[in-house]
């Protein structure tokens, strides 16, 4: 069964790892939905945000394979109610929407959005939630005469407790850099 | 995303000397203990050639005759010492050619570091002449790839490719060398790579894993070991024995873990797979526990899923976890080096023996024999067969050489019917399946193994992929043993073609030149038989003969490898005729 999956990969500050990621997905012919890449807390480490549409077999095939990559430090997959996420959307809209009589002011407050800049032929709208949320104003803007419209990739934070360091210590305990056959 | 390059740590030099950049490529190698390289050179590699003629008393460079030559070369070489094997390679097209062997060694786990010139870096991405995207093209084949810049990046990089190379799950990596950095100077000092923060190639292994696991062999009724490359890589030979001897373990080998046990062992049961044997196929489906240590479950074991060994329960010891259930789901995952894994479990098992359950094989191998094997071996009348070839030369070298084998129906034979006594003595390309491979990769495992009488067994088709390197032995002097099966057909799918297409022989005969006569024009001694009668002593003759020997045996034309189980097909349904 195809379900939307959310994989947050921490790797290393390094060139080419994005290549490395989305060629172990475009052999499966996995698509992408939505892809995010930031710094995080700990210097020196990346996280990408993935999201894909897939069967849970294949996106955990797809982590693991993560995982093998030499400057990847940990790879997750997370179902829908596992992660806090967001995305961020901007609408761009002529100003003269708003000397009409719409009640666009008001769309824009109703809907948790806020305007970001307003110039004299045009205003930008900001909105975050999830899909659905952006989507709908969308919906609710695009009659009104929407210019240019945006969406960004998902963020999304795991709901457990773990810090990201913590994380990399434990991952140091369980694995090796090398072999002692001494202690068996 | 930050785009610098790899941090070199800045410290002060100690015993620093100031050198170029390719002589900084060779003194990393002889650090990491290069003895060996295989290369052809070319523009955007001719500083690191150049650097090469002052160090030629060192390190003992093979000029190849194709770049697919230089990195098979490397993998036959590592295959054999268990050492990484090196190749060299200029830009573009130097670079694409080296392309199929990293493959190969990827999906073969076999350590391999190639070194590639680039085009100087304020060309980089320009198309100048002689510019590939390697770092591109070669990123979904290796197990890392990177590419240098500066000549200041060079002892890291090496040491990192080395260390990355041949640990945990071994396999290819590529360092493309740009060619300002090979020509510039800095201060150079080497330190061996012994740790890299996001990378850990030895899980640790979990007792209780191994608890369970012995738990389960001690209950095992009907327990069958599946023996794999990963045995070799880790040198676990004894150690498997020592298991599969304590608790009475029948042992099964698949196609690349051949050579790890002797096949004269009492316990051995023979090869795994497509065109194994057919014991240890149909007991797949009987066994109540499957044991597999250092394979991964792959489509030519273990044919139709959905029908595979769904009896027995699941031991699988596998150093990569990417491996652990993907294809086959275990009921114990061991995630470690295999030589700790069988340490640990031999201790926990109970001492055990399963005669009935061995006597079932041998009663299965019986019927083998009957069908195919007799008539495989040991024929009388009509053409060469090639397994009689393989029989005598397995005879007459004790089961002790090494065999290198090319891909299609001679591949097949000799896995089957050499006996291999000693071990990492078998080199073939499994996963890729790649033709032409042979003869390139049975230079370097000699060079890997001057001690060893290394015989490539090699199909008229496979030969001429990579012909030219007839070349290379001549020059080079390679005491390379060659063996031709000539059935004048791509035998492999012409068996395909006859028992599922309906004998539709499209595209798969082939006119052959004189192979004697090429051979003599390489300056490499030859013979060709095509009667049972002269067989035996020209097989003497190309053994004992001291340096490299060309044998073509003309072999029955439309031969087919028996048993077998068609594609997608469960292993029961292997098949002992047509
Ligand atoms: C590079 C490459 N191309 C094509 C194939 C497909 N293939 C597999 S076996 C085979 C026939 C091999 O013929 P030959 O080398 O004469 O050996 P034989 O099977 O006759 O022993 C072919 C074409 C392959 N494995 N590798």
């Amino acid at each position: 069964m195809e379900k939307q999956y959310t994989m947050s990969v921490l790797t290393e500050d390094k060139a080419g790892l994005l290549n490395n990621l989305t060629i172990i997905l475009t052999r499966r012919k996995i698509n992408i939905d939505s892809l995010n890449v930031s710094t995080t807390e700990v210097k020196g480490i990346s996280r990408f945000t993935i999201v894909v549409t897939t069967s849970k077999d294949k996106v955990d095939n797809c982590v693991k394979q993560f995982r093998k990559l030499i400057d990847v430090l940990g790879a997750f997959v997370y179902e829908e109610d596992e992660v806090y996420y967001q995305e961020l959307a901007l609408y761009k809209v002529p100003t003269s929407v708003f000397l009409n009589g719409n009640k666009i002011e008001t769309l824009v407050r109703n809907n948790g959005a806020r305007i970001l800049v307003i110039e004299a032929d045009h205003i930008i709208i900001e909105k975050t939630g999830h899909m659905e949320d952006t989507q709908d104003l969308y919906r609710k803007l695009e009659p009104l005469g929407l210019l240019e419209f945006v969406r960004s990739g998902r963020v999304a934070i795991s709901k457990s407790k773990r810090k990201t360091e913590a994380y990399i210590k434990e991952l140091e305990e369980t694995r090796s850099n090398e072999l002692s056959i001494k202690d068996y | 995303m930050n785009t610098s390059t790899l941090e070199v740590e800045e410290k002060p030099k100690t015993n620093a000397q100031r050198i170029s950049g390719s002589e900084a490529v060779l003194r990393c190698l002889l650090e990491e203990g290069v003895d060996t390289i295989f290369g052809y050179p070319g523009g955007a590699i001719m500083p690191i050639y150049d650097e090469l003629y002052k160090y030629m008393d060192k390190l003992n460079h093979i000029l190849v005759r194709h770049e697919q030559g230089a990195s098979h070369a490397a993998q036959g070489y590592a295959r054999v010492t268990g050492k990484t094997g090196v190749c060299f390679a200029t830009s573009g097209p130097g670079a694409t050619n080296l392309i199929t062997g990293i493959a190969d060694a990827q999906i073969d786990s076999t350590p391999l570091v190639a070194i590639t010139g680039q085009v100087a870096s304020h060309l980089l991405g320009t198309d100048a002449f002689q510019e590939t995207d390697v770092m591109g093209i070669s990123m979904p084949v290796t197990k890392w790839n990177y590419q240098v810049t500066k000549a200041e990046e060079i002892p890291y990089a090496i040491a990192r490719a080395f260390y990355i190379a041949n640990s945990g799950r071994p396999g290819p990596v590529l360092i493309d060398i740009t060619k300002d950095a090979q020509f510039s100077e800095f201060d150079f000092e080497y330190e061996k790579c012994t740790k890299i923060r996001s990378y850990h190639p030895f899980p640790v292994m979990e007792s209780a894993s191994v608890d369970a696991a012995a738990q389960l062999i001690n209950e095992a009724k009907k327990p069958m070991l599946l023996v794999g490359h990963g045995v070799l890589i880790s040198k676990a030979q004894s150690e498997l024995l020592a298991l599969a001897e304590k608790a009475g373990i029948p042992m099964a080998s698949t196609l690349l873990g051949l050579s790890a046990v002797p096949n004269k062992h009492p316990q051995y049961v023979g090869m795994l797979g497509m065109h194994g044997n057919y014991a240890p196929n149909i007991k797949t489906n009987e066994c109540d526990l499957l044991i597999a240590v250092g394979m991964r479950f792959d489509d030519r074991v273990t044919g139709d899923l959905n029908t595979y060994a769904k009896q027995a329960k699941v031991i699988h010891i596998e150093i990569d976890p990417a491996e652990v259930d993907k294809n086959v789901k275990s009921d114990v995952a061991i995630v470690c080096d295999a030589k700790a894994a069988l340490i640990a479990l031999e201790k926990k098992v109970e001492q055990n023996s399963h005669d009935e359950w061995l006597a079932e094989f041998r009663a299965l191998d019986a019927i083998e024999f009957e069908k195919v094997g007799e008539a495989d071996l040991h024929p009388t009348s009509g053409e060469v067969k090639m397994a009689e070839v393989i029989r005598i030369i397995s005879e007459k070298t004790k089961g002790e050489a090494v065999i290198v084998t090319d891909v299609g129906q001679h591949q097949m034979i000799a896995s089957r019917y050499y006996k291999f006594e000693d071990t990492r003595c078998n080199v073939t390309s499994g996963g890729l399946g790649t033709m032409g491979f042979a003869l390139p990769a049975a230079m370097g495992a000699k060079l890997g193994r001057l001690d060893k009488q290394v015989i490539a067994v090699i199909g008229d088709g496979g030969f001429q992929m990579t012909i030219q390197e007839l070349g290379t032995i001549f020059q080079s002097k390679i005491g390379v043993k060659v063996l031709i099966l000539n059935n004048n057909f791509l035998g492999m799918v012409r068996q395909w073609q006859e028992l599922f297409f309906d004998r539709r022989y499209s595209f798969t005969e082939m006119t052959n030149p004189d192979f004697q006569m090429i051979s003599k024009g390489y300056g490499i001694p030859c013979n060709k038989v095509d009667k049972r009668a002269e067989l035996e002593t020209a097989i003497e003759v190309f053994l004992e003969h001291d340096g490299p020997y060309l044998l073509e045996v003309c072999v029955e034309k439309e031969g087919n490898v028996f048993p077998m189980i068609p594609t997608g097909e469960s292993v029961s349904n292997i098949k002992l005729e047509a």
